[in-house]
């Protein structure tokens, strides 16, 4: 029971958490804070997995950045309670434990399969965070077209994002 | 250490309930947090593989993800707040003019 | 008393951590009370008046008397709000402010008296990419504000939190950008490593902080780091004749404390990221070889204690001569103990930082007490159309600055 294993279960947990909650919510701002949550627990993952540099990215760009966008949509179309679904009898009483079953095949899958023995359990490669030196390296060298295509695509969803949503004069 | 196969499995619950919430939600905005939560944890998947094969690929393609997700984000949500106006509802399923 | 050693030998790095948490919180939140005080007196200096002078001798248990009235009123909360969100959101706020000063560097990471049981004492967690860190932190403040603006159930509490959290979010573009010439030149994003970059001096005697070649950057960081925490001339969405109180309307006592002391300590991070990119953190301004800067923190407080002497016996009476008594002697003592070599070189790094980042919340606060306010749309235009692409010109020209002289080389 290292440290990291039971840093890795309380995030897990969290994140599954942060996910029902936004299944279950009524509220759909309750469900943006949950989705958040998700978030800022898959970046404290990604630190656990070396990936500092995309951590910081994450928290960022995708929950200081997209989600605010999301709350403030939902402020300003004052997007209310939501009505219960009406999910069916058979949704829950085959659906769920078939999906569990999926998952229990899934685990299998990924415990004993040949992914797992090419991969290892990680225990011997040294363990060392991914630089943001060497990152940025490769992004402008190797990955130099995909990148001046994304700011492109950016600029593209800033003029249709201005677009659609200036008032009809 | 923790397996790299613990992160793919919990990539893989975060993707199931992803899709749970896109089917059974009726608000659009849940619905497109729905859509965020799964590439969260495709994202989570790349990570881990990157880990487990001692790449930087991985994270490169996070990084694309991620930035992707945001410019489409904020075109989905313009739209959104279109049909808001237009509709004067949130709920999907009256947005059906076009249905059968 | 082995187990003790034992275990501080095993687990250096948790008790260090958990002994440097304990100090550095204990000093910002006495730090953040006397902010309230230097505050409330500078600006009544600029307005000729004299500011809190009763409560204590010159008004230095006013922030006590503060806070004791902060956790005494009612907590009034209003109907019909979302209780989750409501009691979450000035938490939040603070946690967030909170946790920004656990990443800023207070002296040298290296040298004779800057570790404990083996660890570095003057920074909590020197990581590696430590201004992404602290980026995120504030990034994630945004939400402490639309959060309480949305749950308070009020038109002027929603209306001034989606305009508060839009003018964070639009000015933070610019802060991260105006930033990026400075990581230019320092190449590391690690505190301490930017810190190092700026030693050394041009012409031996100006030292070679970045606000030389980045000034242009430095304004820009101002302004955004103005505008990021909400001050005047940029605090339309909170500012009371405007929209009551903005979205902090409808919290009353402990939770209103918490949302002030999250925005002072907001500007201490700020301030602080900006000496530690702009004006070298814990470098002195004057060449190592001038031993005699050792001795200035030691005589400053000496002088301090002096001249609080002449007053306590000049122009305090009763229990304000008692009190203005004891503040004297802690600053003789205080400077005595000062005075001695090795806390005097000790100390060199932290007196060089605290004195930077006293000035610019001087700077704050004197803005404070004389700039009007800017309206919301002009504050919005001046964001996008005029920061914005001077911060991005800024980033052009020190990258093309930067690369010439390779470009050249290779031809």
């Amino acid at each position: 029971m290292s440290l990291p294993l039971i840093l890795f279960f309380v995030l897990a947990v969290m994140a599954v958490a942060g996910a029902v909650v936004l299944i279950l919510a009524r509220e759909p701002i309750h469900s943006a804070l949950a989705l958040v949550m998700v978030m800022v627990s898959l970046a404290i993952l990604y630190l656990l997995l070396g990936a500092e540099f995309i951590a910081a990215v994450q928290i960022i760009v995708y929950a200081g950045a997209v989600m605010v966008l999301f709350v403030f949509v939902i402020m300003l179309l004052n997007a209310g309670t939501e009505d219960r679904t009406h999910i069916s009898k058979i949704a829950t009483w085959v659906g769920l434990p078939l999906g569990f079953f999926l998952l229990l095949e899934v685990a299998h899958i990924f415990w004993h399969g040949r992914m797992s023995a090419a991969m290892g359990s990680g225990a011997g490669a040294p363990f060392e965070p991914a630089s943001t030196h060497d990152l940025s390296m490769a992004l402008f060298q190797q990955y130099l077209f995909p990148f001046e295509a994304t700011s492109i695509l950016i600029l593209i969803a800033l003029l249709g994002a201005l677009v659609l949503a200036k008032k009809d004069e | 250490m923790v397996p790299i196969s613990y992160y793919l499995m919990l990539s893989a619950v975060l993707f199931g309930l992803g899709v749970v919430a896109f089917v059974f939600k009726r608000n659009i905005i849940t619905i497109f947090m729905s859509i965020e939560l799964m590439l969260n944890a495709v994202n989570l998947a790349f990570v881990a593989f990157a880990r487990a094969h001692n790449q930087l690929d991985g994270l490169v393609f996070v990084f694309f993800v991620i930035v992707v997700a945001a410019a489409e984000a904020a075109v989905g949500l313009a739209i959104i707040i279109t049909i808001a106006h237009n509709r004067r509802t949130l709920n999907v399923e009256q947005v059906n003019l076009l249905k059968f | 008393m082995e187990f003790a050693q034992e275990f501080i030998n095993q687990h250096a790095i948790l008790v260090v951590s958990l002994i440097k948490i304990a100090v550095l919180l204990f000093i910002v939140m006495t730090a953040l009370a006397y902010l309230t005080w230097f505050e409330r007196k500078v600006i009544a200096r600029i307005q000729s008046r004299w500011g809190p002078y009763y409560v204590g001798a010159h008004g230095l248990l006013q922030p006590l008397a503060d806070g004791l009235k902060f956790l005494f009123k009612e907590d009034f909360t209003p109907p019909m709000v979302d209780r989750l969100l409501y009691i979450l959101a000035p938490f939040l706020a603070l946690s967030l402010a909170l946790t920004a000063i656990a990443l800023i560097p207070f002296g040298p990471p290296t040298g004779p008296y800057s570790h404990l049981f083996g660890q570095p004492i003057f920074i909590i967690a020197n990581s590696s990419i430590g201004l992404l860190v602290l980026f995120a932190i504030t990034s994630l403040g945004v939400y402490g504000v639309a959060l309480a603006g949305w749950s308070s159930n009020s038109k002027y509490a929603l209306m001034g939190g989606l305009r508060s959290s839009a003018q964070m979010i639009s000015y933070e573009v610019s802060l991260t950008i105006s930033v990026v010439g400075v990581l230019l030149l320092a190449g590391t994003l690690n505190f301490n490593g930017i810190i190092e970059s700026q030693a050394g001096y041009y012409l031996h005697f100006i030292p070679r902080w970045h606000v030389i070649p980045q000034v242009v950057g430095f304004m820009c960081y101002l302004t955004a780091a103005v505008a990021e925490t909400n001050r005047i001339p940029f605090d339309l969405p909170e500012a009371e004749t405007e929209l009551v109180s903005g979205f902090h309307t409808e919290y009353s006592s402990f939770k209103f404390a918490m949302f002030f002391m999250a925005e002072y300590a907001n500007m201490i991070t700020v301030s602080s990221l900006a000496t530690i990119l702009f004006f070298g953190g814990w470098l002195s301004p004057f060449p190592d070889t001038w031993t005699w800067q050792n001795y200035l923190p030691g005589v400053g407080l000496v002088l301090l204690g002096v001249y609080l002497a002449f007053d306590t016996v000049a122009n305090m009476h009763g229990i304000a001569r008692l009190q203005l008594a004891v503040v004297t002697m802690l600053c003789l003592v205080g400077g005595a103990a000062c005075l001695i070599p090795p806390v005097a070189a000790a100390i060199q790094g932290p007196f060089w930082f605290t004195t930077k980042v006293l000035l610019f919340l001087f700077f704050y606060v004197w803005m404070r007490g004389t700039l009007p306010r800017f309206r919301y749309d002009q504050l919005m235009a001046f964001g996008w159309k005029l920061l914005l692409p001077v911060s991005l010109a800024n980033l052009v020209i020190t990258a093309f600055v930067i690369i010439l002289p390779l470009l050249m080389g290779h031809q």
